[in-house]
């Protein structure tokens, strides 16, 4: 597919006139508050107190501030972790063998974990969180009731483990859902060939399914990367603790920035996690080329 | 038609289907309904004019919220006021919600009516956490809307709203008749420094709690402690746990709100009263200096390190949890905690045996509470042998507002003394006028033991904006000794966040 | 089974009863692996189905004190059935304008070959971490104050869809870029326009694609706080995910009676959307198109 095929297929009129109304949008509502956004990050600026009514431009101090704070250090280490151990090989491992599994399989046992799944995803985060503080209770939680009245400290002596179970718990959903849509694009052809060689269903995944879908996976390891990074769920079950093993970016920002307003700190350590975001898929689209 | 397409109507082994319909149709079909769905979202728009939407007696209702009131002007003239609380009917507050949309509304446009003003009053409602509520606020105030009337302003962000030039001084905003209104002699002084800031009053307290040492009867009596057990001095209170620890090793024997998960309860019901125990308030008026890394701070870190630092007076897993205050009610209301320091929102709201969210049965006759006693005896500040900390909301005026005289008469009828009344009719707390307590609180034990013993010797928290970091600066403290740092290190970490949050000129510290 | 030739028939046969013994457990230890995920997410949620119905739910699983009292205390919000219809207003007016505006877009974005493609939209993709978090609250804001959509559902959906379409894109693309252009240049030999194309050739095949952004743009809608939080004032428009927040108590404790039941009955239309998406248009397997 060249760029010649290109042209015959879609002139640039049509796909400027196609862009357009996204572009319009985005435009609007993303890039302009965002740069803005990036602006406030060189302020000191705050919703309240005198800095609301006249704020300063004070250049790098907030970037300074951050990252000379050693719990900042801290919250990027354990917020690493959370997504590398919920994102990457818990939410995009499970999806996919969730979607593989259902990808030819109709029935009420499928219908049901199916649902499960998706119910997990969909339940307020606000909910979610007693879900968990319920489960996982010291004293009374179905866990530890299930475990023969184990009175393990879930919470304060794995805080992080949970949370990263609870992640997966919760966004498996999505890489279903997305492997779910690409597998439905594979020629069943192919693979019945492979098959019928004898190709094992590990063999048949490792050859064939893997290496078309790379644009999929790599699509769903940038985006989950990238929203449980920015997820800020964990705060209501561990509220960052217990002291701070749990203090994730977010977290980190919430109560250093936001919960007192100071929007201006808030909007510097959010473009320093941006930038880390970047650094992170720059070094997933390097893999992706690398294997082209 | 689908020429363009043929295998839209031969799949893969050549048979027809009628796919190449279905896109077609249901492409126009979600467009159309994009279209309908678009164009719904933007009539849904609540542009009506307040004026309209309002009617004597009606319960609440809704106007815009983009700018404040509506047109003002002398009597005759229609004008429309706007009440906003942290409220809402049947959710958070409900007694508020309730209160502004059956009472203050209808019994306040009649007075107006009867003045010959034409006045309608609408109320905004919203149910949400203190801190977004705060947000809300603050962005309203930014660009110049937001309600007439503001309920719910926690006396802690009056500074912070001043300094922002959000809210003005009332005087400036309602005129003279503020400083002549009559009910300023029936509102105590600390109620009145509560919602004021450089001296000046920015807005009417609508009540002031206080803060005791709860505990439940029967846990202490297992003990060998008696029904009326007051403590006289921090160690009465460590040998009380150690009694309850040995005599019932399935309750936790004393709670103390420590570390950053319980936020301002933690300051506020947990290391201020300690602290005003010692001797000093974080924050000296006269010398305009904040405690430091102080013996008395230290005392208090000691003191959590005795309960939270092994010896199992105190749950440690309580204060690192997310929502470990929850379960500290929830705990002390089935009497799995011997002792508990809180405020009258315990007793009215959380263990009360009618609609609490952690009802005990026999809170009338099980729970009793004690003051909260100083280090020792004389060591409280202004010498005193016990101590407190109080603290409230209030309500201030829009200084944006298009009818300033109007939203004052508004303002002060809430706190006349019917309306104060008629608030507290369907469940007694204790509100910023003395006549109506001294009339009202006599039915139940504890509002009027708090009113009448633990006012005189309370302490309020600091009006200044910088406050808020400086108490979680506090939190963090505490916490850290939870976790187990020394109280001297623990000390000198919240020095340090003290010293970049204020300024080293501005700190006490030493010993 | 059969006596006969040792050496050889004996190795087949037992070749034969091994693999289907192997089989078996393959079977079996695939069923046990599904019976385990689904008893991994089903019982957190054990507290969402029986805290509703006890009179005196705590933080604790346990057997509830039976009663169907909660619902009626949660209808007595106002706003509470009134929130469900904001949210699903939200949710679908939001989704139908991510779909209209991402679809082309990645249609446009696939076919003519931009370099660096995916850099770009990955830039926009941080660009709406940015916005769909705190950090942006304040521009947002001023930005719908100064457009006058201060208060409207209107405005939530503008600005929603704004932080959602580069990831609707971002993931439509790898849809679009799998269908072959051999379709679209046989059409064009045909004179069909650009729009005709999309319409009746790349968009059916993006289907499951649609379906996968459609869903994700619903359930994220469906949970969003912060947007309808700070752009609307009017307590009947606020979404459920707002309104949820109304049954905390005045000291900010959770009343979780009202919580759990109101959680439960939030949780409802989603699946609900899920479901019919799902059907309509949902993750069947087609005819294949490289074969």
């Amino acid at each position: 597919m060249g760029a010649s095929n290109a042209a015959t297929v879609l002139s640039k009129r049509a796909a400027a006139a196609f862009v357009a109304p996204a572009f319009v949008l985005i435009a609007v509502f993303l890039i302009f508050p965002a740069l803005w956004t990036l602006y406030l990050g060189v302020t000191d600026y705050a919703l309240t107190g005198a800095q609301a009514l006249h704020p300063q431009v004070v250049g790098a101090a907030n970037y300074a501030s951050a990252l000379s704070d050693p719990r900042f250090l801290n919250s990027l280490w354990v917020t690493l972790l959370y997504v590398f151990g919920s994102a990457v090989v818990g939410q995009a491992v499970l999806g996919f063998i969730l979607a593989w599994a259902f990808r030819a399989w109709r029935g009420p046992i499928r219908s049901t974990v199916e649902i499960l799944v998706i119910l997990a995803w969909i339940i307020p985060g606000s909910v979610v969180a007693f879900l968990w503080i319920a489960f996982l209770d010291t004293k009374e939680g179905t866990l530890n009731g299930l475990l023969g009245n184990a009175a393990i400290p879930w919470l304060f002596s794995w805080p992080l483990l949970s949370i990263i179970v609870v992640n997966i718990w919760r966004g498996t959903a999505f890489s279903m859902l997305l492997f779910g849509g690409a597998l439905t694009t594979l020629p069943p052809s192919q693979l019945e060939a492979a098959r019928l060689a004898g190709a094992s269903g590990w063999q048949q995944i490792r050859d064939i399914v893997l290496p078309s879908l790379r644009g999929h996976i790599m699509t769903n390891l940038l985006l989950i990367s990238l929203w449980t990074f920015n997820d800020f769920a964990p705060f209501l079950i561990t509220a960052g603790g217990p002291n701070f093993a749990t203090d994730t970016l977010p977290v980190y920002i919430f109560r250093n920035a936001f919960r007192n307003l100071q929007f201006g700190y808030g909007a510097a350590i959010s473009t320093i996690m941006l930038l880390i975001n970047l650094v992170i898929g720059l070094a997933y689209l390097r893999v992706l080329r690398a294997r082209d | 038609m689908s020429r363009f397409a043929p295998m839209e109507d031969l799949d893969r082994k050549g048979r027809r289907t009628t796919r190449d319909l279905k896109p077609r149709y249901h492409v126009r079909m979600g467009a159309l309904f994009a279209v309908v769905v678009l164009i719904a979202a933007a009539c849904s728009t609540s542009s009506t004019s307040p004026s309209t939407s309002a009617a004597p007696g009606a319960s609440a209702t809704t106007g815009t919220s983009a700018a404040p009131g509506g047109s003002s002007g002398a009597g005759g003239a229609p004008i429309a006021l706007k009440i906003s609380a942290n409220a809402v009917v049947g959710g958070k507050n409900d007694l508020t919600a309730e209160w502004i949309t059956t009472y203050v509304i209808p019994t306040f446009q009649q007075m107006m009516a009867a003045q010959g003003e034409n006045v309608t009053v609408t109320f905004a409602g919203s149910g949400a956490a203190d801190e977004d509520y705060k947000t809300q606020l603050g962005l309203d105030f930014k660009t110049g809307g937001g309600a007439d009337v503001i309920v719910g302003l926690d006396d802690i962000w009056v500074g912070e709203f001043a300094e922002a030039n959000y809210i003005k001084p009332l005087n400036q905003v309602g005129g003279a008749a503020v400083d002549s209104w009559d009910g300023w002699s029936q509102i105590s002084q600390a109620a009145q420094d509560d919602m004021s800031y450089n001296g000046q009053r920015f807005g009417i307290a609508s009540g002031l709690d206080g803060r005791v040492l709860y505990f439940n009867k029967d846990v202490l009596a297992a003990a060998g402690l008696p029904a009326d057990w007051q403590p006289k001095s921090w160690a009465d209170i460590i040998t009380a746990a150690q009694q309850i620890k040995t005599k019932d090793p399935g309750v936790t024997p004393l709670q103390i709100n420590a570390g950053t998960a319980m936020g301002e309860a933690t300051t506020a019901q947990g290391f201020l009263p300690l602290l005003v125990g010692t001797g000093v308030n974080i924050y000296d008026q006269t010398t305009q200096k904040w405690q430091g890394n102080t013996p008395q701070i230290r005392d208090v870190l000691t003191f959590y390190q005795q309960i939270y630092g092994g010896s199992g007076l105190g749950d440690p897993q309580i204060q690192l949890a997310a929502k470990g205050r929850d379960q500290s009610f929830l705990e002390f209301s089935q009497k799995k905690i011997g002792i508990l320091l809180e405020g009258d929102y315990l007793w009215r709201s959380v263990i009360n045996p009618k609609g609490g969210i952690d009802p005990e049965a026999d809170r009338d006759t099980n729970v009793g509470w004690a003051l909260i006693p100083a280090k020792t005896p004389g060591s409280g500040i202004k010498g005193q042998n016990f101590v407190s900390i109080s603290g409230g909301g209030g309500s201030v005026l829009n200084p944006n507002t298009k009818s300033p005289k109007e939203a004052w008469a508004l303002l002060s009828f809430m706190a006349s003394k019917d309306a104060v009344t008629a608030s507290v009719s369907k469940q007694v707390r204790i509100t910023m006028r003395t006549d109506v307590n001294a009339a009202t609180l006599t039915q139940d034990p504890l509002l009027t033991f708090v009113s009448t013993k633990v006012f005189p010797i309370t302490a309020v928290r600091p009006g200044l904006a910088v406050y808020d970091q400086v108490s979680q600066a506090l939190q963090l403290a505490s916490q850290e000794v939870v976790a187990g740092k020394s109280p001297a290190d623990a000390a000198t970490d919240y020095q340090n966040a003290l010293t970049k949050l204020v300024g080293a000129d501005h700190i006490a510290s030493g010993g | 089974m059969r006596a006969a030739d040792p050496a050889g028939a004996l190795r087949g046969e037992r070749s034969e009863s091994a693999l289907v013994m192997l089989r078996l457990v393959r079977r079996v230890g695939f069923y046990v692996f599904i019976v385990f995920v689904g008893a991994f997410f089903a019982l957190p949620m054990v507290w969402l189905v029986l805290a509703p119905f006890d009179a005196h739910p705590t933080l604790n699983t346990a057997l509830p004190d039976f009663t169907l009292g909660n619902f009626g205390d949660v209808l007595k919000d106002p706003y509470a059935l009134t929130s469900l219809g904001d949210s699903i207003l939200l949710a679908v007016g939001t989704m139908l304008l991510v779909v209209v505006l991402a679809a082309p877009a990645a249609y446009a974005l696939s076919r003519i070959r931009l370099p660096g493609r995916d850099l770009l939209l990955y830039l926009l993709l941080l660009f709406s971490s940015i916005v769909t978090g705190t950090a942006a609250m304040v521009p947002l804001f001023l930005l719908i104050f100064d457009l006058g959509l201060t208060d409207t559902h209107l405005g939530v959906v503008l600005v929603l869809a704004g932080g959602l379409v580069p990831a609707g894109i971002f993931i439509l693309k790898d849809f679009v870029d799998s269908i072959p252009t051999s379709y679209e240049e046989s059409a064009r030999l045909f004179g069909a326009s650009s729009f005709q194309i999309l319409r009746d050739i790349v968009l059916p095949y993006a289907r499951p694609g649609l379906a996968v952004i459609a869903v994700w743009v619903m359930v994220n809608v469906w949970g969003n706080f912060l947007i309808p939080f700070i752009l609307l004032r009017t307590p009947s428009s606020q979404p459920a995910a707002v309104v949820i927040y109304n049954f905390y108590t005045e000291g900010g404790q959770a009343d979780l009676r009202l919580i759990s039941t109101f959680g439960l009955l939030y949780s409802i239309p989603v699946v609900v959307m899920y479901l019919f998406v799902n059907r309509r248009y949902g993750f069947r397997f087609y005819g294949g198109l490289k074969g």
